[in-house]
C-alpha cells in the first residue's frame, strides 16, 4: 500500500504484475493436472534411438495460403481494404492515379483477363496502395507476391499479410517452380497479380535492375504485364524509415504487355523495365517529352546515374524536386510586403 | 450476329411505339393498317485489339506512305481532329481520338518530329471547354501540349491564323488555318458519325473561315444536296471536295484517319431506348415507367444535365488512313453497313421524336432552332434515294420545344429567333437581308473568339440546313411544343398526335400512310421509289 505522501504511485506494471500472479494462481493447478496426466494430453516423448523425421516447413515459401482465397477471407479482405487500408493510405499517401485509361479494352471484355503489375518498389505502402489503386474488375482479384523470407518468416506475419493484402509467398532471386506452378493456377482460376521485378524496396531511393520474375510468369502464364510507375512512397515511408511522413504519391498504369514471338524471358524483362521508366519520365515530365526521350533512349534510368556516394544522392535529390509527389512540405509562412 | 434494321408494318396487335421529346419520352399508338416504323440495324461487332487496329491502319494505309515514312526530324506536323459536335452521346474514355492522337505521337517521336501542333477544327463552332479537350484527347496529351500553347482550338476570325490558298473552278474561296497548311504533314483524326462526316469535309470546313464556309453553307448548295448523308448526290460534299482539290494543288499533305463507331448508343439502364416495343423485358418497362414519371417532375435544367452527363458505349468498328478520297469511300461504305435500312416507297407523313441532343448542343441547351435543325435538316435527311416523305407531304416530331437558350452558347441565336425569325423564315430572304450583319458583327466575334459561343452565323447556317425539307413538305408538325415558339418558327403546334394526324390531314388526306423514324440509334433509310 503506498503512502498518500509518497512522492511517486504504484506504476501500471506492478498492477499488471499482480493481475499475472491472479491469473497463474487460477491456472497452475488446472496445468499441473494435465502435465500429470501426459500422453496423449501433452505431446508425445520420443522413444532413444529413433529420429523423427523433420516436419515439413509451413512457413516461408511453402505457406499455403488458399485459406486467404475462400469467401469468407475474401469478404474480410474487401472490409479491410475498402475500410482501413484506404483510408490510411488516402490519410498518408494522399494517392493520384493515372493511366487507368490504358486498360479500358480489357476491362470492357465479358470475360476480363488476368494481368500481372508489375510496379517499381520503394516502399511497403506501395503494396497498400497497389491494392487499391488497381481498377476493378481485377482489384477484386488480386494476390500480391510478397517476399517468403520476409512475410512469411513467423506465422503472425504470414497470416496477417495473406488476409490483408492477399500476399502469396515467392522468392526474392528466383522463381521457384513451387511458386510459378502455383501462379499459374491462380492465373488460371482467374487472380491477378501484383509482383514487383526489383525484387525488393530501394535501398537508398533509386531504383534497383528488374528481375526477370514478372517476365518468366507472365511467360509462362500468358497474363500480360502491365508496367506501372510510383512515384513518392519512397519519401514517405522509405526502407529504414522509422515511421511514415505524410505525403503525396502518383501511380502511373501503363498499356499492357505482352512477350513477341520469339522474345526470350530477358528481353522482354528489358522492355518491362523500359516501359516502367518511361512511365517514370511521363509522370516527372508529360507524356511527348518522355516518348520522345523514350525514342531517343534517353529515358531518365530508375537506377540512377552510376557513381556513388553524396553525387548519388544530390541526383536523387534533384529528380525528386522535379516531380510533385513525396512529402508533404508545409508552405513558407508569408510576410505582408510592407515596402 | 446483329440483326440488320428492319421496317414493321403496324397492325392491331402492335404496342405504342417510342417518341423521344426531348428530355423525356412517350408512347404513341400509330395507326394500324398504314402506318410503318423503321428500325436501326444492332450494333455491329466492335474491333477488339482497338490500338492493334490503328497501328496497323497508320502502318498500312490507303494509297499513300506508311506514316512513319512521311515523317522526319525537323518537321512540321500538325494534328486536327473532330471537336465537340462528336460523337453523340459523348463516348466513354478513352475516345477514339486520344488513341489515335497517341499512336501518331509515338511514330512521331520515334521519327524524332519535334514541332506537333495538335488543333481542334471546330471551324464556327463554339470553342471547347479544358474538360471537353481533356475527354477528347486525353490527359497526358493535354498535359504535355495545351500548357506549352501547342494544343489549342482553330480561330476562324483570326487573320493572323489563316492562309487564302485560292479559288475553285466554281468561284469559290479557300481559306484554312494557316499552321495546318503550312506543315509537312496535316494529320486528321476523325469520327465518322454519319455518312455526311469526314472525307475533305473535314478540313475544307473544319479548319476554314467564313469567307470559304459561306459557298457551301447557303440555302442554294443545302436545296440540292439530296441527301447530305449521299456524298454523290450532295452540293454540300461537292464543293468540298473542289476545294479539297485547291488544298492539294496548294501542297497541303494531309493524312486523313477514319473511323466508324457501331449504334451502341445507351448505357445499360437505358437499354429500352434502342429495343423494339414488343421485345422490352418487364425490367425495361419498369425503368421506361419509372423514367418518364420521374422526368415529369424533375426540373428541365437538372433533366437536361442528367442527360448530358450520358456517355455513349459506342465502340469503334473500323479504322482506316491514308489518302483523303480513298480512304472515304471505305468510311462511308462502313458507316452505311452498320445504318443503311431497306425501306420501298414514301409516306404521306413522316414521324420522328427529337431527342435532346444534337452536334451543336452538347453540354447545352436544345433551342427551336437546333430543334428545327434536327427535324428538318438532318432526321428528314437521313436517306439515300428519295426521301421518305413524298413531296407535299407533312412532317410530325414529338419536342416541348420551349424559347429556352444557352446565352453563353448561343447568343446569336437568341438574337436570330427575335429579330430574324420575327421577320421571314425564308431562307433565301433572311441569307440577302440579314446574314451579312450576323456574320460581321464585331460583338459575336469576340464572344466566338474569347468564349464558348457559336460564330454569330451559325443560327443563319442551322436554318438552311432545313431549306430542302422546307420546300419538299407541305406542313411541319410539333406535337407537345410551345404554340408561340413552334408558331415563329413557321410550324403548326398540336396538343397530341391524334390532333397532329388531324391538322395534316388537310394536306395528305383522311388516311394518309405514316413512316416513323425510330431514332435514335441513327440509321439511314435507303428508300427506293
Amino acid at each position: 500500500m503506498a503512502r498518500d505522501d509518497a512522492p511517486w504511485k504504484p506504476s501500471r506494471l506492478a498492477a499488471l504484475g499482480r493481475i499475472g500472479d491472479l491469473v497463474e494462481n487460477v491456472t497452475r493447478p488446472a496445468m499441473t493436472r494435465v502435465v500429470r496426466r501426459g500422453f496423449p494430453y501433452t505431446a508425445p516423448t520420443v522413444p532413444r534411438g529413433v529420429e523423427v523425421p523433420a516436419e515439413e516447413e509451413r512457413l516461408g515459401a511453402s505457406y499455403d495460403t488458399e485459406w486467404a482465397r475462400r469467401a469468407p477471407a475474401r469478404f474480410v479482405r474487401r472490409g479491410l481494404v475498402n475500410g482501413p487500408i484506404r483510408w490510411m493510405v488516402r490519410s498518408v499517401a494522399s494517392p493520384s492515379v493515372y493511366g487507368t485509361d490504358r486498360l479500358s479494352d480489357p476491362a470492357r471484355r465479358d470475360d476480363p483477363p488476368a494481368l500481372i503489375f508489375a510496379p517499381n518498389h520503394h516502399s511497403h505502402l506501395d503494396t497498400a496502395l497497389m491494392a487499391t489503386a488497381v481498377p476493378e474488375p481485377w482489384r477484386s482479384k488480386l494476390v500480391v507476391a510478397a517476399a517468403a523470407d520476409y512475410f512469411f518468416d513467423k506465422r503472425w506475419k504470414a497470416t496477417l499479410a495473406s488476409l490483408s493484402l492477399n500476399a502469396i509467398p515467392i522468392d526474392r532471386e528466383v522463381t521457384g517452380r513451387k511458386s510459378s506452378e502455383m501462379i499459374k493456377a491462380l492465373v488460371e482460376d482467374g487472380w491477378s497479380l501484383v509482383i514487383y521485378p526489383e525484387g525488393g524496396r530501394s535501398p537508398d531511393g533509386w531504383g534497383q535492375d528488374f528481375k526477370g520474375g514478372a517476365a518468366y510468369l507472365s511467360s509462362r502464364t500468358g497474363a500480360p504485364v502491365v508496367p506501372v510507375f510510383i512515384d513518392g512512397t519512397g519519401s514517405i515511408f522509405g526502407k529504414g524509415a522509422k515511421r511514415p511522413r505524410a505525403g503525396t504519391t502518383k501511380v502511373v498504369f501503363g498499356r499492357p504487355l505482352t512477350a513477341a514471338d520469339g522474345e526470350n524471358t530477358r528481353r522482354f524483362s528489358a522492355r518491362i523495365e523500359a516501359a516502367v521508366t518511361a512511365l517514370g519520365d511521363e509522370s516527372l515530365t508529360d507524356y511527348w517529352t518522355a516518348r520522345r526521350r523514350a525514342a531517343r533512349g534517353e529515358s531518365p534510368r530508375l537506377t540512377g546515374p552510376e557513381y556513388t556516394g553524396w553525387r548519388r544522392q544530390w541526383a536523387l535529390s534533384e529528380r525528386r524536386a522535379l516531380g510533385t509527389a513525396g512529402v508533404r512540405r508545409r508552405q513558407k509562412r508569408r510576410w505582408p510586403d510592407l515596402g | 450476329m446483329p440483326r440488320p434494321g428492319f421496317v414493321l408494318d403496324v397492325d392491331r396487335s402492335t404496342p405504342p411505339i417510342l417518341f423521344w421529346r426531348g428530355e423525356n419520352f412517350s408512347l404513341e399508338k400509330l395507326p394500324a393498317g398504314r402506318s410503318r416504323v423503321i428500325y436501326a440495324p444492332e450494333p455491329l461487332p466492335a474491333i477488339e485489339d482497338v490500338d492493334g487496329a490503328i497501328v496497323h491502319a497508320l502502318l498500312h494505309p490507303i494509297d499513300q506512305d506508311p506514316l512513319p515514312a512521311l515523317l522526319f526530324p525537323g518537321m512540321k506536323l500538325t494534328i486536327a481532329f473532330d471537336d465537340v459536335s462528336l460523337p453523340l452521346p459523348k463516348m466513354r474514355r478513352p475516345d477514339i481520338r486520344q488513341r489515335i492522337i497517341e499512336a501518331v505521337l509515338d511514330m512521331a517521336a520515334e521519327a524524332g518530329v519535334d514541332d506537333v501542333h495538335i488543333i481542334s477544327a471546330l471551324a464556327l463552332h463554339r470553342r471547347m471547354t479544358e474538360a471537353e479537350l481533356r475527354h477528347a484527347v486525353g490527359d497526358r496529351v493535354y498535359d504535355a501540349f495545351a500548357p506549352r500553347g501547342h494544343l489549342y482550338q482553330h480561330d476562324a476570325e483570326d487573320p493572323e491564323a489563316l492562309t487564302y490558298l485560292g479559288t475553285t473552278p466554281h468561284g469559290e474561296d479557300v481559306e484554312i488555318n494557316k499552321r495546318a497548311a503550312e506543315s509537312d504533314l496535316l494529320v486528321y483524326v476523325n469520327i465518322n458519325l454519319v455518312a455526311m462526316d469526314g472525307g475533305w469535309k473535314s478540313t475544307a470546313t473544319g479548319l476554314s473561315s467564313y469567307k470559304s464556309l459561306r459557298h457551301h453553307h447557303n440555302p442554294e448548295t443545302m436545296t440540292h444536296s439530296r441527301s447530305f448523308m449521299d456524298q454523290h448526290r450532295s452540293e454540300l460534299h461537292k464543293s468540298n471536295w473542289r476545294m479539297g482539290k485547291v488544298l492539294l494543288d496548294s501542297g497541303v499533305k494531309v493524312f486523313q484517319i477514319e473511323t466508324t463507331l457501331n449504334t451502341d448508343t445507351f448505357p445499360s439502364p437505358f437499354n429500352f431506348l434502342s429495343k423494339r416495343e414488343w421485345e422490352w423485358s418487364p425490367r425495361d418497362r419498369m425503368t421506361y415507367l419509372g423514367t418518364t414519371k420521374a422526368l415529369n417532375r424533375t426540373p428541365h435544367r437538372l433533366a437536361r444535365n442528367i442527360f448530358h452527363s450520358i456517355e455513349a458505349p459506342h465502340q469503334m468498328t473500323s479504322v482506316q488512313a491514308g489518302e483523303v478520297e480513298a480512304v472515304h469511300r471505305i468510311t462511308t461504305a462502313n458507316v452505311y453497313e452498320q445504318q443503311l435500312v431497306e425501306v420501298k416507297g414514301q409516306t404521306d407523313i413522316l414521324t420522328m421524336g427529337i431527342p435532346y441532343i444534337s452536334p451543336y448542343n452538347v453540354h447545352s441547351i436544345l433551342n427551336p432552332i437546333l430543334v428545327q435543325v434536327m427535324a428538318l435538316g438532318y432526321y428528314f435527311n437521313m436517306y439515300r434515294g428519295a426521301p421518305l416523305v413524298r413531296e407535299g407531304g407533312a412532317i410530325i416530331m414529338t419536342h416541348p420545344c420551349r424559347p429556352e437558350f444557352n446565352p453563353v452558347h448561343h447568343p446569336s441565336y437568341i438574337d436570330f429567333f427575335e429579330q430574324v425569325l420575327a421577320d421571314t423564315t425564308d431562307p433565301h430572304v433572311m441569307s440577302q437581308k440579314w446574314e451579312k450583319q450576323y456574320a460581321e458583327d464585331e460583338w459575336y466575334k469576340h464572344l466566338y473568339r474569347t468564349s464558348y459561343a457559336y460564330h454569330g452565323v451559325h443560327p443563319f447556317y442551322m436554318w438552311y440546313w432545313g431549306t430542302h425539307a422546307m420546300k419538299h413538305c407541305s406542313r411541319v408538325i410539333v406535337v407537345g411544343g410551345d404554340p408561340k415558339t413552334v408558331r415563329r418558327l413557321g410550324f403548326v403546334p398540336a396538343s397530341t398526335m391524334d390532333d397532329a394526324l388531324e391538322i395534316a390531314s388537310d394536306v395528305v388526306g383522311r388516311a394518309p400512310t405514316i413512316t416513323h423514324l425510330h431514332t435514335p440509334p441513327l440509321l439511314v433509310a435507303d428508300v427506293s421509289v
